[in-house]
């Protein structure tokens, strides 16, 4: 059985693999890091999105072994503090989420979306999470939030610390 | 300033954002398929590949060998084990309710039904060792066609229902052959309501815990675990009390999950036969499979009226696609709109039929709306038929017809009293919105020059009817259930609160918007409050989240329960402040005695010495509590007014949705911000049945569609922003003033979009374009008004 060395929200793994597991069930059956969920299996959904080496890519659709040597950051890796990055207050400040299963997915997504691209219109920001479906929202809020995630972070190159929504503990 | 001081002076109206999102947002969720449990096996089902045949057999032994396989089982195994899945509604006398077991034992009647189960230590392991299994099943001509299966000498999917003729139903109003007689013009279609698959994002997924004797645990991702514990005692013959159901985070369900499955009952068989925690998790191709489907029916629609644009009557022939077997409600749904295809209009007279058929497809059940989405396209379709055949504008037939808002409480010709509505306000604002008639303008610029890409604007004055539902309707209806709900109300010994609701939300905010409620009720701060729903064991009465429910009747009883507890505490308030109980005042969370204003208790400093219960006053009971339980004597019927405007490129066929604005009335408010999420996810959803999405099955009864490869659900590129504002016209029979917003952008934004549609095409002479509007469909419709071949 192949082994993989990859870090995961800042931890380091080392782990012998089937080398026909997918990273998400590596992710989840294995690292226990079930804020990553699957949608469809197919790569349509984007659910399953997260960071590799900083890119998002579907984790559905990467298998375990092609993760080796590589920094992955999973939604509950954004945010290294405790607190919300701005993408995530974003979409809990305009109500970007209603079941909340897209939203890991959907939150990488625009992580990177924004990384490449700091200040997108709202129709460089459809196109560019179209490969994310959401069944809930209608994506309308979903781009606001991306457009207040982009004003925050150019509002303060160093990225403040966002504070915590009523609920969440820091 | 204290908390008290900060909030809102009434927590109701105020856009709170939502407690649910700390733990979505950060990945610290509780999916069902999340769940891992020591010694847990997966399960993994066997699937017919062909849509209609007899099993010869089924050999499971092969897989017993295989390295992790626990057990093999096939459904003649497990035949003991369990009865049938429930149906209930009994919509009509003659209505056939085929046995339908949770693995097929005699015959399988769609690609997808269960035969055979395998529970191994790995999912992969279940997943190989269905390559094991032996099966032979003699395939039959399988019943794709509605109108194909009622022929003689078909092919019966059910052996015993002759012509697969599941039910009929008719209902007459007023003497329809008499207006056709006066009828100055009759307008017919045929439109087919196209099968569609629910697709909520969160695969369904069952685990179930045995706890104890003959007890059990399951997590399931449901809209109903009230209804599953009842269902899963009848089937498995488990008592009820010893099944415990949780609904955790739920990712979704627009009624695709307001269901008995199969695999609940599977999953439960197989914890009690073997002893270990199961686990099941549907794979996206079993979702689109397995998982009940939506719409799927032919409507003719015919309506009489009179050349000055008056409508007479509405006659509606439908014919309703019920799948392999019937699921819960199945039967159920095409009727649930019965009452909606008359929709705002005065009609003197309605017939409507229906026939549900059986055939070799997954079932049909409730698809958010159910029923009433497929009634409201009929009927604002047909006004806009109505409107094109007399040479009027659309706005001014339906203005010509609508109940206006004088006019209210109005009896319909279907016999539904309307209780509020302002549809002349709705429309007003929509078309001052939409800039209506600069539109028009640029319509017949486009149309003057021959411009290739057209402009079409689809209006959609839609109602419905929600907060499902009065019990005493039910029962005469046929439904084996009621349609109450319940609440308790209690505050704790350090004065917070803890609200217990019945409805079982996934995704609709309830555990921030009934805190606002019972946060008014109560006089306290919002922050106090917390939500309990959807376990068995801690919200042990309940009817769960379907149908615009959980704020029209579930909120009723939220509000009901406050009001008890409240006059509990202003009894020991009166004790406490030495006065008679007539002399308290109750305000903003604080009682006092009438006149001296400051000398006050708070109901959450009362609760403390309720609790205590060291001095109360004779035959008053400790703790502030409250139950209630609020059954609705009417439905609530929201309205509005939904625009849609389209680009159609006449060479290529394809459809741009350019603008959306929709006008939404749904009484009173709880929380704007929830409210307008609901439209602008409703909206999308109506709009993906116009433009995008449909299940297609091929002549084998395979189900191309079957993947989100294959089947459309819309991305954000595919779509407009959408601009929603609200007119409000409170209910007039509930204490909130509330209707339901849940289904409301699904009713109205299918017939918006299609009539954009059509209006773009109208001078090619195009009269309708069949759901999905997608380039070929569109092309189609053009070709064959030009007299080409479709």
């Amino acid at each position: 059985m192949p082994r993989i060395n990859v870090n995961v929200d800042g931890v380091q793994h080392e782990d012998d693999v089937e080398p026909r597991v997918l990273l998400v069930h590596y992710l989840r059956d294995r690292l226990g890091k079930t804020g990553t969920v699957v949608g469809c299996d197919t790569s349509n959904c984007g659910s399953c999105t997260v960071l590799m080496d900083g890119v998002s890519v579907k984790s559905c659709t990467v298998l375990a072994v092609q993760a080796d040597g590589t920094e992955i950051t999973t939604v509950q890796g954004l945010s290294a503090d405790g607190g919300l990055h701005p993408v995530q207050q974003a979409f809990h400040d305009q109500h970007a989420l209603q079941c909340g299963y897209c939203t890991p997915g959907m939150i990488m997504a625009a992580v990177d979306l924004l990384s490449n691209n700091p200040e997108p219109s709202d129709d460089e920001i459809r196109h560019g999470l179209e490969g994310n479906l959401c069944r809930c929202t209608g994506y309308e809020n979903i781009v606001r939030a991306v457009r207040q995630a982009a004003t925050a972070q150019a509002g303060s190159e160093q990225a403040e610390p966002a504070g915590s929504p009523e609920g969440v503990p820091a | 300033m204290t908390a008290v001081e900060e909030r809102p002076a009434r927590e109701v109206g105020s856009a709170r954002k939502r407690r649910e999102d700390a733990h979505l947002i950060t990945g610290r969720t509780q999916w069902t398929d999340n769940i891992t449990l020591p010694g847990m096996l997966h399960v993994s089902v066997l699937r017919s590949p062909v849509a209609h045949g007899r099993i010869a057999s089924v050999d499971v032994s092969a897989a017993r060998g295989l390295p992790g396989v626990v057990a093999a089982l096939s459904g003649a195994d497990l035949a003991d084990d369990w009865g049938s899945l429930p149906t209930a509604w009994t919509v009509s006398e003659d209505l056939k309710t085929p046995p339908h077991l949770p693995l097929a034992t005699d015959k399988v009647r769609f690609v997808g039904d269960g035969i055979a189960v395998v529970a191994a230590t790995s999912r992969e392991a279940a997943v190989d060792a269905l390559e094991a299994i032996e099966f032979d099943i003699e395939p039959l001509p399988p019943v794709l066609d509605m109108t194909e299966a009622v022929a003689d000498g078909a092919p019966l999917v059910h052996d015993d229902v002759p012509n697969n003729r599941c039910f009929t139903y008719t209902e007459h109003h007023g003497n329809y052959s008499a207006t056709r007689e006066r009828a100055e013009v009759i307008v017919t279609r045929r439109f087919i309501n196209q099968r569609l698959i629910p697709s909520a994002m969160e695969p369904r997924s069952v685990v179930v815990q045995p706890t104890g004797a003959d007890e059990y645990t399951m997590w399931t991702s449901t809209q109903v675990p009230h209804f599953v514990q009842i269902f899963m005692a009848l089937v498995t013959g488990i008592p009820q009390q010893n099944i415990r159901v949780i609904a955790p985070d739920v990712g979704g369900g627009f009624g695709s999950k307001l269901e008995i499955y199969a695999e609940e009952a599977i999953t439960l068989v197989l914890a009690k036969r073997l002893g270990v925690p199961i686990k099941w998790t549907e794979t996206r191709s079993e979702a689109c499979q397995v998982t009940i489907h939506g719409r799927d029916l032919i409507q003719h629609a015919e309506i009489t009226a009179t050349r000055d644009g008056t409508v007479l009557g509405l006659k509606v022939d439908l014919i309703a696609n019920m799948g392999a077997y019937l699921q819960l409600l199945t039967p159920s749904i095409p009727l649930l709109g019965r009452y909606m295809y008359p929709g705002i209009y005065k009609f003197e007279a309605h017939d409507l039929s229906c026939t549900g058929i059986f055939t070799n497809m997954m079932s049909t059940d409730a698809y958010r709306g159910a029923g009433r989405p497929e009634a409201t396209f009929v009927i604002e379709r047909m006004m806009d038929e109505l409107a094109a055949e007399l040479g009027m504008d659309p706005l001014e037939v339906r203005r010509k017809n609508w109940i206006n808002h004088d006019e209210f409480p109005y009896t319909t010709v279907a016999g539904l009293e309307y209780d509020s509505g302002n549809y002349e306000a709705a429309t007003d604002r929509a078309l001052e919105l939409l800039g209506y008639d600069a539109l028009r303008q640029e319509q017949a610029a486009r149309r003057d020059r021959g411009d290739t890409v057209q402009l079409g604007i689809g209006i959609s004055t839609y109602t419905e009817m929600c907060g499902l539902a009065p019990s005493r309707w039910l029962g005469e209806t046929g439904y084996v259930a009621g349609g109450w709900e319940a609440a308790t109300v209690r505050v704790l010994p350090l004065g917070k609160v803890e609200v217990v609701s019945g409805t079982s939300p996934h995704g609709q905010a309830h555990e921030t918007t009934f805190a606002q409620i019972a946060a008014d009720a109560l006089g306290v701060p919002f922050e106090d409050v917390v939500v309990i729903h959807g376990d068995t064991r801690t919200a042990p009465i309940g009817l769960d989240t379907y149908g615009s429910r959980s704020l029209a009747v579930g909120g009723m009883a939220i509000v009901e329960a406050s009001r008890k507890v409240v006059d509990k505490a202003r009894t020991l308030a009166a004790h406490v402040l030495e006065c008679d109980v007539s002399d308290v005042e109750f305000s903003d969370g604080k009682f006092s005695v009438r006149g001296s204003p400051d000398a006050a208790k708070t109901i959450q400093e009362l609760a403390f010495a309720s609790f205590t219960a060291h001095d109360l006053p004779g035959g008053e009971s400790p703790v502030l509590t409250g139950e209630a339980i609020f059954d609705p004597e009417v439905f609530s019927y929201p309205h509005g007014t939904h625009l849609a405007v389209v680009e159609v490129d006449t060479e290529t066929g394809e459809v741009k949705l350019a603008k959306y604005v929709a006008v939404d009335d749904v009484g009173k408010v709880i929380n704007p911000m929830v409210v307008e999420g609901q439209v602008h996810g409703g909206v999308v959803q109506g709009v993906a049945q116009a433009l995008f999405e449909e299940a297609v099955y091929d002549d084998d009864g395979n189900l191309v569609t079957g993947s989100f490869v294959d089947y459309l659900v819309p991305s954000p590129a595919d779509l407009p922003s959408i601009t929603t504002d609200r007119t409000e016209t409170p209910a007039t029979t509930n204490p909130l003033g509330v209707k339901g917003v849940g289904e409301a952008g699904t009713i109205a934004s299918t017939p918006a979009a299609v009539n954009a549609v059509v209006d773009a095409l109208r001078p090619y002479g195009v009269n309708d374009v069949r759901m999905p509007c997608s380039p070929m469909r569109v092309w189609e419709a053009l070709n064959q008004a030009r007299g080409g071949a479709q």
